[in-house]
C-alpha cells in the first residue's frame, strides 16, 4: 500500500536514516540554480522581450463569447471595415470564444465595430464585450508591482530577521526567493504567454508563497540547530539537512495541496474560458510554487549553512563531532559505530536501510 | 495552559468559536433585516456586468496632483456621475494616483464625457438672487412684466445682461429639485450669464459673465479671522490668494461691487464650480492685494471645505481613460460560474489528498476547511454590507489558492504531532507537544502571508487589490480556526479510543509511524521482543537519541518521569494530568 510506504518514507526522514544530501551537495544546487537564473535571464533577451499584454501595449480588444463561427477574417473585417488602416490581431482563445485587438479606436469607432462583430459572429448584444486600455496602464500596473516586491522583500528580511534572530536566515531565504522570481519569470517568457496584469498578481504571490515555504522549514532549522554547542552528535551541516529532510513530508505534503487548486484553475481557465485573469493567474503561480518548493529545499537551506559553517564557534563544534566519532570508531563499539554511521548519512548521499 | 483538563479547555475554545461564528450570523442577519446587508457577497463588475473605469488625473500645466487634490476630484466626479442619474455608481481612489468609476450597464458618450471633463471655477458677479423654489407654475411672471436690457450691458454687474429668456429660466428653475444641481453637460459660456443655485443655502442667483477664472487663483487657507487691530477673533473665514493677474481683475471686481449697495444682491460676487455655487459672499471692501478673505457663518468644516474646493479651482484636473472594461452580465456569470467550480474542484483534490496522506485525520482538515471557508464568507458579505466591498474575478482566484495555504497550517501541525508520536510520545502529549512547536510556526509563516497580503494591497492598483485582500483575509480565518478549531478538536479527538490508541485508520498510527509505544494499554509495556528486527531498531534507537537530544531541560524532566511511570504501568490519564 502506498499509504504506508509513504509513511515510512516520513519515519525514516524523520529518524534520519534516509536521508538526502541536500547541504552537502549545495555546490551542485547552486551551480544549477546559477544556469536557471542565466538561462532565465538570456532567454527575454534573445526573445527580444517578454510577449507583453495589450495591458502594456495600450489599445482596444474586445471578446466575443458562444458564437459557432471561430474564423479570423470575419473579426478582421469588423474592424477594418470601420477603421481601414488599422491591424486587428484575431485570436480564438477558447472553444466559442474570439478575442479581437486593434489599437486605440475612438468611441463612436468602437461602438461600430462592436455592432459590426455582433452581426459578424451571430451573436447577442450581450455576447460582446470590449474594453479599452491606455498605454500607460501597464506601466502603472508595474511600476507598483515593483514597488511592492521591494518594500515587502525589505519588510520580509526584517521580519524574519527579528524572528529568527539572525540575518543570515534573512540572507538565504532572500536569495532563494530571487532565484524563484528569476526563473519564473524566464519560464512563462519561455511560455510565450502575454503578460498581462493577471499574471503580475500571481508572480506577487509566489513572493508570498515561497517565503511562507522558507519560514516553516526554517523554523524546523532553528529547532534543531538551538543548542548546538550542548551537542556533538552532529555538526551544523547535518542537522540543518537533517531538519530539511524531515520537513520534507511536509514540504511535498504542502505542495501537492497548494498545486491542486491552482492546477485546477489553471486547467478550467485555459481550457473553457481562455486567456484571462484566470489562466494568466494559475500559470505563473503553478510555476511559483514547485519552484517556491525546490528553492526552499534546495537553495534557502543549504545557503543557511554555507553562510554559518565558517563561524568559529561552528567550526569548533565541527572539529568535536569528529573527535567524538573518531573516538567511538575506536572504541568499536558495534552499536555505536552504526549509530554514528547513521548520523553520518545526513551528510552523505547514501541511505542504508 | 490548563494542562489539568485539556479536554474542557478545548471545548470551552469550540465554545468561544461558536459564539464568532454565532455573533457574525447574527450581524450579517441584523444587517440584513434592518440595513440593506445580502446574505450573498457582493460581486464586482467583472462577474456583474458593468462598465469599470480607470481613470489617471491629469493637471492642467503638468503639475504634480496631491491626494488631497485626488479626493476633491473624487467628490466631483461623484457628483457629477449622481446627477447624471446613474444609479449604484462607484467611485473610489487607488493608491493615491488613479480613480476608478464603476457603472452598471453600458454609460452613454455623454456620461463618459462629464467623468472625463475638468471641473471649472469661477467667480461671477451676482445679477439677480431668490428663494431656491420655482413659482407654482401657474404663476410666472406675465410676458409684458418680465425684465428687458435697455442697452448693452457694459459691464460684469449691469442689470442689462438679464434678458427675458434668461429671467424665465431663473424662475423655472427649482433649486430643491436634485436634477438642478446636475452638472451642466456643456459648461456655461464664459461670456454670458447664467442661473445657478447655491445648495448650502437653496438659493438661486442669476450670474453675469466670469471676471475671475479659478486659475488665478494661487492658494486658498482658512484660520480664525482676525480683527482691525490684527486679534484673533472667534469665527472661522477662508483666505483666498490671488496670483497677479487675479490681483488685478479681483480689485477691479470688488472696486464695482463694493461701490453697490449692501442690501442689493448686486453687491455679492458668486464662486461657482462645476456649474453650482459654493459660496455667494457680499463685498464689504475694496481689495487690492488679492488676499480676500471670506467670512460668514463658517464652521472650523465648512470653512475647511470651501479653502479646499477653492484650491482644487486652483488647480483644475481632467481625467484621461486609462483602462475601460465592459463586460456583459452573461460573461460575468460564466466567469463566476467557472471560477466556483475550479474551486470546487481544487477543494475535493484537496479533501482526496488529504484523506490519502492523513486518513481519517484528513476529515480533520475538511472540517477545518469548512469553518475556514464559513468565517471568510461571513466576512466578505459582512465587508460587502459594510466597506462596500466586492468579490472579483482575482478575489475568486485568491480565494482558491488559499485553500492551499490554509490547509498547509493543518499540514504542519499534523506532521508535528506524527514527529512527536515517532519520539514516542502518549498520543495526548504529543498533540499538547506537536501543538506548541507547531502553534510558532504557523504564526510566522502567517506573518509573511499577511505581510505579502498588506503590502499588495497598499501599493496595488487594479485587480489585484481584491486579490490581495482575499488573500489576507483568508490568513486571518485560517489563524482563526487553527486556533480555535483544529487544535482543540484534535486535543478532544486525542481523548477518544479510535485517535488515542492511534487506530490503523486514524493517519495516527503509531506502528505505522515506526514507533514501538512505550506503553500500550491494559498494563502491558514494551518488551524487547515487541520492538522490530535490527535495522529498525538502531533506527528506533537513533530516533530517540535525535528526541532527545531536541529536547528542552523541562521535557526532558518530562520525558523521564513518563518512562519511569510507564515503567509502572500507569494509564493514560495519569499521563496527562502530570
Amino acid at each position: 500500500m502506498r499509504g504506508t510506504s509513504f509513511s515510512r518514507f516520513g519515519n525514516e526522514l524523520h529518524s534520519g536514516k534516509r536521508s538526502y544530501p541536500f547541504v552537502a551537495k549545495r555546490n551542485l544546487w547552486f551551480l544549477i540554480a546559477g544556469i536557471a537564473v542565466l538561462v532565465s535571464i538570456i532567454i527575454p533577451v534573445v526573445k527580444g522581450g517578454f510577449n507583453l499584454g495589450i495591458d502594456f501595449r495600450g489599445g482596444s480588444e474586445f471578446t466575443v463569447s458562444d458564437t459557432q463561427n471561430t474564423e479570423v477574417g470575419v473579426g478582421e473585417e469588423a474592424v477594418t471595415d470601420v477603421v481601414p488602416d488599422a491591424v486587428p490581431r484575431v485570436t480564438n482563445i477558447a472553444p466559442e470564444t474570439m478575442r479581437i485587438q486593434t489599437e486605440q479606436l475612438t468611441d463612436d469607432q468602437t461602438l461600430e465595430v462592436r455592432d459590426n462583430l455582433i452581426s459578424a459572429y451571430g451573436v447577442g448584444e450581450d455576447q460582446v464585450t470590449s474594453s479599452f486600455v491606455g498605454p500607460t496602464w501597464g506601466e502603472d500596473v508595474s511600476r507598483q508591482a515593483l514597488i511592492g516586491l521591494v518594500v515587502f522583500i525589505l519588510l520580509a528580511a526584517v521580519l524574519m530577521t527579528i524572528y529568527f534572530r539572525t540575518w543570515k536566515m534573512s540572507v538565504a531565504a532572500m536569495t532563494a526567493l530571487v532565484v524563484v522570481m528569476i526563473v519564473t519569470a524566464g519560464l512563462y517568457s519561455l511560455s510565450n504567454f502575454e503578460v498581462t496584469p493577471s499574471a503580475i498578481i500571481g508572480f506577487l504571490t509566489i513572493l508570498s508563497y515561497a517565503l511562507y515555504d522558507t519560514v516553516v522549514v526554517f523554523d524546523k532549522i532553528r529547532e534543531n540547530t538551538e543548542d548546538l554547542d550542548l551537542s556533538t552528535k552532529r555538526t551544523f551541516a547535518e542537522q540543518v539537512n537533517l531538519a530539511v529532510n524531515q520537513t520534507l513530508v511536509r514540504s511535498i505534503n504542502t505542495s501537492v495541496v497548494a498545486v491542486l487548486p491552482v492546477a485546477s484553475i489553471l486547467f478550467i481557465g485555459a481550457l473553457l474560458l481562455g486567456a484571462g485573469t484566470l489562466r494568466d493567474l494559475s500559470l505563473a503561480l503553478f510555476i511559483g510554487i514547485i519552484l517556491g518548493t525546490l528553492g526552499t529545499i534546495f537553495i534557502a537551506a543549504p545557503m543557511y549553512a554555507f553562510l554559518r559553517i565558517n563561524e568559529p564557534e561552528m567550526k569548533k563544534q565541527e572539529k568535536k563531532v569528529r573527535n567524538r566519532r573518531l573516538q567511538e570508531a575506536e572504541a568499536g563499539s558495534s552499536e555505536t559505530s552504526a549509530l554514528t554511521a547513521h548520523g553520518s548519512t545526513a551528510h552523505g548521499a547514501t541511505s542504508r536501510g | 495552559m490548563p494542562r489539568t483538563a485539556p479536554g474542557t479547555a478545548a471545548k470551552r475554545t469550540l465554545v468561544w468559536l461558536g459564539v464568532l461564528l454565532a455573533l457574525l450570523a447574527t450581524l450579517l442577519g441584523a444587517g440584513s433585516y434592518w440595513s440593506n446587508a445580502s446574505w450573498s457577497p457582493r460581486l464586482a463588475l467583472d462577474l456583474e456586468g458593468g462598465t469599470q473605469m480607470i481613470l489617471a488625473p491629469r493637471a492642467q500645466g503638468g503639475g504634480e496632483i496631491t491626494p488631497e487634490q485626488l479626493d476633491q476630484a473624487v467628490e466631483i466626479i461623484r457628483q457629477r456621475v449622481d446627477g447624471s442619474g446613474v444609479a449604484e455608481a462607484e467611485i473610489s481612489t487607488q493608491s493615491g494616483q488613479n480613480v476608478i468609476v464603476s457603472l452598471p450597464g453600458t454609460p452613454d458618450a455623454e456620461t463618459r464625457e462629464l467623468i472625463q471633463a475638468s471641473a471649472q471655477m469661477e467667480f461671477r458677479p451676482v445679477l439677480f438672487g431668490g428663494p431656491g423654489q420655482a413659482p407654482a407654475a401657474e404663476t410666472p411672471t406675465p410676458e409684458d412684466q418680465l425684465p428687458a436690457p435697455t442697452a448693452e450691458p457694459t459691464n460684469a454687474s449691469d442689470p442689462n445682461w438679464i434678458t427675458p429668456e434668461i429671467f424665465q429660466e431663473f424662475e423655472a428653475t427649482n433649486c430643491l429639485d436634485p436634477a438642478a444641481l446636475e452638472p451642466p453637460e456643456e459648461p456655461a459660456p464664459a461670456d454670458q450669464p447664467m442661473v445657478a443655485c447655491e445648495p448650502d443655502s437653496q438659493g438661486k442667483y442669476i450670474l453675469g459673465p466670469v471676471e475671475v477664472p479659478g486659475t488665478d487663483i494661487d492658494s486658498a487657507s482658512y484660520g480664525l479671522q482676525t480683527g482691525s487691530q490684527g486679534q484673533s477673533l472667534n469665527s472661522w473665514a477662508v483666505n483666498i490668494d490671488f496670483n497677479d493677474e487675479g490681483t488685478r481683475t479681483f480689485r477691479e471686481v470688488t472696486e464695482r461691487l463694493f461701490a453697490i449697495d449692501q442690501g442689493d444682491p448686486r453687491n455679492q460676487f458668486a464662486i461657482v464650480l462645476d456649474g453650482r455655487i459654493v459660496s455667494a459672499p457680499t463685498t464689504n471692501a475694496v481689495i487690492p492685494d488679492g488676499n480676500p478673505s471670506i467670512s460668514g457663518n463658517f464652521t472650523e468644516e465648512s470653512a475647511a471645505a470651501l479653502a479646499e474646493q477653492l484650491k482644487y479651482g486652483a488647480l483644475p484636473i481632467s481625467f484621461e481613460i486609462q483602462s475601460e472594461q465592459q463586460i456583459s452580465a452573461t460573461l460575468g456569470a460564466d466567469q463566476l460560474r467557472l471560477g466556483l467550480i475550479a474551486g470546487l474542484i481544487g477543494l475535493v483534490l484537496v479533501a482526496v489528498y488529504s484523506l490519502f496522506q492523513y486518513r481519517l485525520l484528513g476529515l480533520v482538515t475538511i472540517a477545518s476547511l469548512v469553518v475556514a471557508g464559513l468565517l471568510t464568507y461571513l466576512a466578505i458579505c459582512i465587508l460587502g454590507w459594510t466597506e462596500n466591498y466586492r468579490l472579483s474575478l482575482a478575489g475568486v482566484a485568491g480565494l482558491i489558492v488559499a485553500i492551499g495555504q490554509t490547509a498547509d497550517s493543518f499540514i504542519v501541525y499534523f506532521e508535528r504531532i506524527r514527529d512527536e508520536l515517532r519520539d514516542g510520545r502518549g498520543m495526548i502529549s504529543a498533540v499538547e507537544n506537536g501543538w506548541r512547536r507547531a502553534k510558532r510556526t504557523v504564526l510566522a509563516s502567517k506573518a509573511v502571508n499577511l505581510l505579502a497580503a498588506l503590502v499588495l494591497y497598499f501599493v496595488a492598483v487594479g485587480n489585484v487589490r481584491g486579490f490581495a485582500f482575499t488573500l489576507g483575509l483568508t490568513a486571518i480565518a485560517d489563524l482563526i480556526v487553527v486556533f480555535l478549531f483544529t487544535h482543540p478538536v484534535l486535543r478532544l479527538l486525542a481523548r477518544t479510543k479510535f485517535f488515542g490508541e492511534g487506530h490503523a485508520w486514524s493517519g495516527l498510527d503509531p506502528k505505522r509511524l515506526g514507533v514501538t509505544p512505550l506503553y500500550r494499554g491494559a498494563g502491558r509495556i514494551r518488551k524487547p521482543a515487541d520492538t522490530l528486527p535490527v535495522p529498525a531498531r538502531a533506527r528506533n534507537k537513533a530516533a530517540a537519541g535525535e528526541a532527545e537530544r531536541r529536547l528542552t531541560i523541562a521535557e526532558r524532566r518530562i520525558a523521564e518521569q513518563q518512562k519511569a511511570m510507564a515503567g509502572r504501568g500507569r494509564n493514560p490519564e495519569n499521563e496527562e494530568s502530570k
